[in-house]
This record gives structure tokens, C-alpha cells and sequence, in this order.
């Protein structure tokens, strides 16, 4: 009896001050894009050009791909750390594939999936078994996994002809057919598709309902008879073989493995995941909103590069974005 | 040098509910007074008045005939009245010393000036303390290193670091074992000695009756009766807690009971729960009572697969299966509706359409287990009429509902489900009159359609009403087995106090 009535009673009142508010929370990411589009097309109209917005997509496509694997880790309240690790891993064995053991497409990409997996399982393993804090765990690995990639690559950049141990030349060629996937439209095509099929998984599929009802309350979706540790898995999982599609996509677009080639996709795909939760209203971490996140992102980098902010203080600008995402989450949950 | 403390005409009210009203109560130090009374008696609440968790309340308070003011913590304790709440571990800052742990209320309040802090002072002086109830703690452990017993100890021996006149301990035994209650009366008695008084509030009437020298009597709010311990009996007092109840409206259920679909041997979970046996046919509803603590829960959990289980078998219609998880209870054709609802029953950010099929998706799935929405509106919309839950479209977050409606979401999800045994803990707490008589009806339709019922309150007078058999339980036991029909509240309250 006294459990419910006072909640029911402090909301009533309340509601009305914050229709301003909620009205932020749901179109104000999108508010915020078209401000963007209106703000740089004035102060640069080759902002608006055919080219420019090819040129934008292209450049959030990588990002994307991996944000939407965070979002399922997010899905079932989880946090995947490591997935920037898992593209300098995945980027590295594709490249090594081809040009240290003159490897075909098939089996090049088949490796690089399989060791993004080995990450996820070794995720899913210590938080569901050993019971880490998902975020810890993922840190932990996200060390690791550099680290392991950093080892593989012995601390070089992987291309093709590089100058091996042994003073020879490396004699592997990346295949014409690898180098498609990270050109336009093929880059942009992935992206779209990655997005798409999450998002009809996550809101059309029992398997996607039952991650959000585990998000929700993990109790009582163990209660309710869900396999609530196997779907952790599957979203861990999940998470990584986004994040090796993403250092796929990332190696046939530079043709090489550089150091740490993953690390800088960490914070973008984490901040467009978390930006995205907000859009139209979800209220939780959604592939479509993460999609909006990302190009909230990319159109703000390269309207910034247009109007010659250097590039060193882009990220107060990202950073700043983020903050503002997260207050609106978060002051709204209060 | 005996303090008396005096308690006039104490109300309070909460949104809806009276739970106090024109309560009197007297005690003085140097003795041990019981404070007993059903669930929602109000004793608890009692004792935090006294404590000043509530400032607004009604009433006088008198110490030695003179009225003080007490409406925060801080004037309790100044008035030397501490209290050590069930929730130990609430009380208590697990990656902190012992000592630090007994000294919080110095390092917090007392410092002034001082910027650092005395290890030294810390540990000699909670060392001596505990020394001073002849406990055998380091000072220097860890708390989180501490068992139960231990760590209520070390709450006890820090309500006695300032002046100690009053110690209210509310249901010190329900978590301890035997030896470790008889450790605490130790204490209770040494403090006794020291003049300390001692308000003991306990569900466990042999317990009160060996330890405590007067006792009064609760009952839906009000003052009962304070009697001397040593002029009363544990009959008598069963009989003071009971007084008229409401009658409720319970749906008459008359169902032919059937072969026996669950049966437990034997049931040992990893800490309450001890060699339990129980079973139940197709059609009837069996009660579980038994008091708060009693291991209510941590039998329906353990049931369920949701607590681990150590020994023990379950057969369901004579088959024995392995319940590892309440996924495979499920697939078992077992239904759990949790106690703790808003954290273990409903999603509350979730629809009610969502919450409804959230235990049976595999029946709206399609191919590649695409959702049927479609078959999802139908059915839930179906279940939300059915069962009269008032939303104002099967969309509504579940958080909007008030708590009868979202308690009819949590059992709606498992009708969809269609399980044989139905496992139904506390299913009327926090439900309004109306919503708890459509619950009970929905109960009784199932046992008409020959579902098992297993039905665990400790609102005895639901149990009498709804329930064929009751099997008491009390310290994680069965205690005795009655049929419904010839058994009465009294009955049921004396075995589930430990009456033997």
C-alpha cells in the first residue's frame, strides 16, 4: 500500500515543469544534427555538397559498426571496453594474414573473426563465471588485447613489402577485392546493413527482447526463466565480432596494421552508443540511435575541419557533446 | 539509579495508513522488555520513533518524568537511546576496520578541529569496549571479514562508545544460530547488569520469554497490554496478538484434490532452508506459514532454482528432475511470483504487454524467432481484461501501475506461461483490499483448473482463508503440518514462534 502511493503523488505534480525537458531528451540529439547542417552549410556551403555528406557517412562508418556492438554489451547493462583493442587485433591479423602468410581473403577474414571471439568468450567467461564488473573486466582485457596485438605485430606497422625480422622483404599482397570493402560505396553499404540487422534483432527478435528485459532488471529476468548468463555471453560475443568487422573495414581502408590502429575508435563508438540511447525518446541503447549518435559526431569533426578548428582540440569538442548526452540521461533517470 | 523512560499517546501516520495510534509505552534500565506484536503490528515503527528515524509524530516522551524532544537520531542518541536495526550490514562500512566501525560516531561528529586521525585512540578504545562485553573481536579486522553475529556485536558495542541507557536490538536472533543467540543473551544480560535497558522485539516467544522481564503486547497499531514475564504465558500472550481480524473475502474453493504433482524430499539450501519436505497435488493450494525470517522465501527460491540447492530431491508427477536454474524451472512447468516485486517481479521500465510475455516469448515467436506483435497485443490485451488490470493501454510502462495492478503483471506473465505449480511468495504485500480479492480469486480459477498452488504468507488469516493444507515453518523447518480446515490463527502462530 505505501510502497506505490507516494511515487504516484511526487510525479504528478512534477510533470508539467519538465515537458521542456523531456522534449530535449527526445529530439534533442536531432535538433542538435540539423543545427549543425544549418550552422556549417552558412559558414561553408561545400558543407552541404553531394561529395561532403559521402565523405562524412564514409568517415562514421567505422565508428558506427563498432557503437553498435557496444550497444548490444549496453543492452543487457553491460559495458564492452575492449572492443578498440579488438580492432587493433582484428586489423593487425587480417593485414598479417595477407601479407606474412599470403593468406586468401577467405581465411584471412575467417582468422580475424575467430580471434575477435576468442576476445568475446574470454569477456563473457570472467563476467559471467568469475562475476567481474563488466566494466573492470573489459578494461582489463582492453590492456590485454593491445597488448597482444602490440606483441603480434612486434611493435611495428604491418604493410605490404615492410622490411621483415629477418632483413627480407615481405612477400604476401593484400587481394583488389579486400581493398572494395573499405571504399565507397561498399564502407557505407556495411554500415547501413550492421545497423539495420541489429536494430531488427534487438526490437524484433524474442533473442533482442530478452537482452533489453535483462538490461531492465536482471533479477527479475533470471525469475522470469530467461537464461539471463547465456545471452550475456551472446551480447559479449555479439560486441566483438562488431568491433572485428569494424578493424576489417578499418584495415582494407588504410591497407596496413598501424599501432594501436583501434584505440581511437573507443571513445567515439562509446559516446555515439550512449548519445544514441536518448534519440526519439528509447530511453535505452538502440542501433538506430546509435547510427544518430555517430553522425551527431562525424558532422560535427568535419564541419570543425571545414572551419579549420585543429585537430587537436577536437576531442574538447567530442568530450563536450558526450557530457551533455550523459546529463540528459542521467538527470532524467533521477 | 533507575532512569525510566515513558512513551504518551505516540501516533503517526503515513500516506494512507495509520501505523501508530495513541501507543503508550514504559520501560526503565536495569531490565530486559520484549516488544512483540504480528507483522504490521507496528513495533517496529514504535522503536523508530523512539530512535527519531520519524519527526512527525504525535505524543510526549518523558525521561524521569521530565519531557525531552526526540525527532532526529541525534537527539536519541544524545538522550542515550541507541538502536541496532536488523539490517546489519546497512549500518555498517564493510572495507573499514572493527575499530574504525565503532569509533565512526567520534570520527564523524566529535573531531572539531582535529584534521588527523589517532589510529592509536581508535583501536585502544574500541578494543576496550569490546572487552568491556567480552567479546573476542580484533579491532583490527576487517568488517567484511566478520559473520553476522560478529558484526552485530560490533553494532551493539558501538552504541555503548557514548553514554548507553537505552538499547533497542529490533529481531537480533531472526539471522543467528543457536550458539551465536545464546552469545548475545550474554550480553544482553551483562549490559543488563550495567544498568543498561534493554528493549528486545522478537518474533521468537521462547526466546523472549527466557531473556526479558516485562513484555507488551502490539496489535495492528495500538497498545495491547504490558504484562510481567513472569506472570504471563506464552499462550496467553498468542492470544494478545491475535484479537479480531477483518474477515476478508476469500472465493470458496472447493476443488477434488488430484495425484500429486510436486513432492520434496529432503530440500537443504546453502543456509536456512534444512531437510524440508513437502508436497502438493493437482488442484489445491498449499500454505507455507510462517513468520518474517522464518525462510519463507528461501524455500519458494530454492524451489525455483533461483538459490543454489545442496541437497535433496524434487519430483514432478513422479519424475525426479534437476532444477539447476529457473530457466530449466521453467521448462519444468514451475510459475515463481517473487516477493520483492519491483526488484525481482516486474520490469518496471518495460511495457505491460512486455512484462506479460516475458516468461513464455517462445509462444509469440515466429520463424528465426521474429516477435509476433500482433499475437502479442491479442494475448496481453486478452490477460489485461481478464484479470482486470487497470492500465490505460497495454503500451504503459509497468512503472506507472499501482502496486495491485503491477502484482496482477507479475502473475498474468506466468498464466500465459501455463505452468503446473504455481509458487505464489507474499503475493498480497503492498496490494490494496480490492486488487488482493481479485488475486485471491485468480488464485482459486487456477486450482480449479487443476494447477498446484503453493501459497507462502505470513498473514495467517490469508492462509485460513485460501489454503487446503499448511505446512508451519519456522527456522527454515517444517515445523508441523495442519489441515486448513481444523487449525485456527492461534494454532498457526504458536508453531511458527517455535511452540513445540
Amino acid at each position: 500500500m505505501s510502497s506505490a502511493n507516494p511515487e504516484v503523488q511526487q510525479k504528478m505534480p512534477s510533470k508539467k515543469g519538465f515537458e521542456l525537458f523531456d522534449f530535449l531528451y527526445k529530439y534533442g540529439t536531432i535538433i542538435t544534427i540539423l543545427a549543425l547542417i544549418v550552422i556549417f552549410s552558412i559558414t561553408n556551403p561545400a558543407f552541404m555538397d553531394g561529395a561532403n555528406i559521402v565523405n562524412i557517412l564514409r568517415s562514421i562508418s567505422i565508428v558506427t559498426i563498432i557503437a553498435v556492438g557496444i550497444t548490444i554489451s549496453l543492452s543487457v547493462d553491460g559495458f564492452d571496453l575492449s572492443v578498440g583493442s579488438t580492432v587493433s587485433l582484428t586489423n593487425a591479423v587480417v593485414i598479417s594474414m595477407f601479407v606474412w602468410f599470403s593468406q586468401n581473403i577467405f581465411v584471412a577474414l575467417l582468422v580475424a573473426i575467430g580471434a575477435a571471439l576468442v576476445v568475446g568468450a574470454f569477456n563473457s567467461f570472467m563476467i559471467v563465471k568469475v562475476r567481474i564488473p563488466d566494466m573492470l573486466m573489459t578494461l582489463a582485457t582492453m590492456f590485454i588485447i593491445q597488448g597482444i596485438a602490440l606483441t603480434y605485430t612486434k611493435g611495428a606497422t604491418v604493410s605490404q613489402n615492410m622490411v621483415m625480422p629477418d632483413g627480407t622483404f615481405s612477400t604476401g599482397s593484400i587481394p583488389e577485392v579486400f581493398s572494395k570493402i573499405g571504399q565507397v560505396p561498399w564502407i557505407i553499404i556495411i554500415m547501413i546493413v550492421v545497423v539495420l540487422i541489429v536494430h531488427i534483432f534487438l526490437n524484433y527478435t524474442k533473442h533482442g527482447r530478452y537482452m533489453y528485459v535483462i538490461g531492465g532488471n536482471k533479477e527479475a529476468a533470471r525469475l522470469s526463466g530467461i537464461p539471463v548468463n547465456k545471452y550475456k555471453v551472446t551480447a559479449y560475443l555479439m560486441s566483438a565480432a562488431f568491433a572485428a568487422i569494424g578493424g576489417i573495414v578499418l584495415a582494407s581502408r588504410v591497407m596496413t596494421a598501424e599501432i594501436n590502429s583501434g584505440a581511437p575508435y573507443l571513445m567515439d563508438a562509446v559516446a555515439a552508443a550512449f548519445i544514441g540511447s536518448s534519440v526519439l525518446g528509447a530511453g535505452k541503447p538502440n542501433a538506430f540511435g546509435t547510427f544518430v549518435g555517430a553522425v551527431l559526431i562525424g558532422i560535427l569533426q568535419n564541419g570543425l575541419v571545414m572551419m579549420s578548428v585543429p585537430y587537436y582540440a577536437m576531442d574538447i569538442v567530442k568530450g563536450t557533446v558526450l557530457a551533455l548526452a550523459l546529463a540528459l540521461t542521467y538527470y532524467k533517470k533521477k | 539509579m533507575t532512569t525510566v523512560l515513558e512513551m504518551k499517546n505516540i501516533s503517526i501516520e503515513f500516506p494512507g495508513v495509520k501505523a501508530l495510534n495513541d501507543v503508550s509505552f514504559s520501560t526503565a534500565t536495569g531490565s530486559t522488555h520484549a516488544l512483540i506484536g504480528a507483522n504490521g503490528a507496528g513495533k517496529s515503527t514504535l522503536m523508530k520513533v523512539l530512535s527519531g528515524a520519524y519527526h512527525h509524530y504525535t505524543g510526549e516522551i518523558y525521561i524521569d518524568g521530565k519531557q525531552v524532544s526526540i525527532r532526529s537520531p541525534k537527539d536519541a542518541q544524545n538522550l542515550g537511546i541507541q538502536i541496532v536495526y536488523q539490517e546489519v550490514d546497512t549500518a555498517l562500512i564493510p572495507y573499514l576496520t572493527v575499530g574504525e566501525n565503532i569509533m565512526l560516531n567520534e570520527t564523524v561528529n566529535d573531531m572539531g578541529k582535529k584534521q588527523f586521525i589517532s589510529w592509536k585512540h581508535i583501536h585502544e578504545k574500541a578494543t576496550a569496549i569490546l572487552e568491556s562485553i567480552h567479546v573476542n573481536i580484533s579491532s583490527k579486522k576487517l568488517v567484511s571479514e566478520l559473520t553476522l553475529a560478529e558484526k552485530q556485536m560490533v553494532i551493539i558495542a558501538r552504541s555503548l562508545v557514548k553514554q548507553c541507557k537505552f538499547l533497542i536490538l529490533d529481531e537480533p536472533t531472526a539471522p543467528l544460530s543457536h550458539s551465536e543467540t545464546n552469545e548475545l543473551f550474554r550480553i544482553v544480560r551483562d549490559l543488563k547488569e550495567r544498568n543498561v535497558g534493554i528493549i528486545f522485539i522478537s518474533h521468537r516467544l521462547p526466546e523472549l520469554f527466557e531473556i526479558c522481564d516485562d513484555i507488551t503486547v502490539m496489535k495492528n497499531g495500538e497498545f495491547v497490554c504490558k504484562e510481567k514475564i513472569a506472570e504471563t504465558s506464552q499462550n496467553r500472550v498468542v492470544e494478545y496478538m491475535l484479537g479480531e481480524k477483518l474477515e476478508e473475502q476469500f472465493p470458496k474453493n472447493q476443488v477434488e484434490i488430484g495425484s500429486t504433482v510436486l513432492e520434496v524430499k529432503g530440500l537443504y539450501d546453502t543456509g536456512m532452508i534444512k531437510n524440508f519436505d513437502m508436497h502438493a497435488g493437482a488442484g489445491e493450494i498449499v500454505g507455507i506459514a510462517g513468520l518474517v525470517g522464518a525462510g519463507k522465501s528461501e524455500l519458494c527460491k530454492a524451489l525455483f532454482g533461483a538459490a543454489k540447492v545442496k541437497a535433496g530431491e524434487i519430483k514432478i508427477h513422479g519424475k525426479k528432475v534437476k532444477i539447476k536454474d529457473p530457466s530449466q524451472a521453467v521448462k519444468q512447468g514451475l510459475a515463481f511470483v517473487p516477493e520483492e516485486r519491483r526488484k525481482e517481479g516486474i520490469l518496471v521500465q518495460e511495457s505491460v504487454a512486455a512484462n506479460l510475455t516475458a516468461a513464455s516469448l517462445g509462444k509469440f515467436s515466429k520463424a528465426l524467432s521474429f516477435l509476433d506483435f500482433k499475437r502479442e497485443k491479442e494475448v496481453s490485451s486478452q490477460m489485461i481484461s481478464s484479470l482486470g488490470i487497470k492500465t490505460p493501454s497495454q503500451e504503459t510502462r509497468v512503472q506507472n501501475l499501482s502496486g495491485g495492478n503491477q502484482q496482477k503483471v507479475a502473475i498474468g506473465k506466468w498464466l500465459i506461461a501455463d505452468a503446473e505449480v504455481y509458487i505464489f511468495d507474499e503475493p498480497t504485500k503492498g496490494v490494496d483490499v480490492g486488487a488482493k480479492k481479485d488475486i485471491f480469486e485468480l488464485i482459486s480459477q487456477l486450482a480449479k483448473r487443476g494447477k498446484s498452488i503453493i501459497y507462502a504468507s505470513c498473514e495467517f488469516s490469508e492462509i485460513l482463508g485460501i489454503t487446503d493444507r499448511v505446512y508451519v515453518v519456522y527456522d527454515g523447518q517444517v515445523a508441523k503440518e495442519l489441515d486448513t480446515n481444523t487449525t485456527n490463527e492461534e494454532e498457526l502462530l504458536f508453531y511458527s514462534t517455535g511452540g513445540k
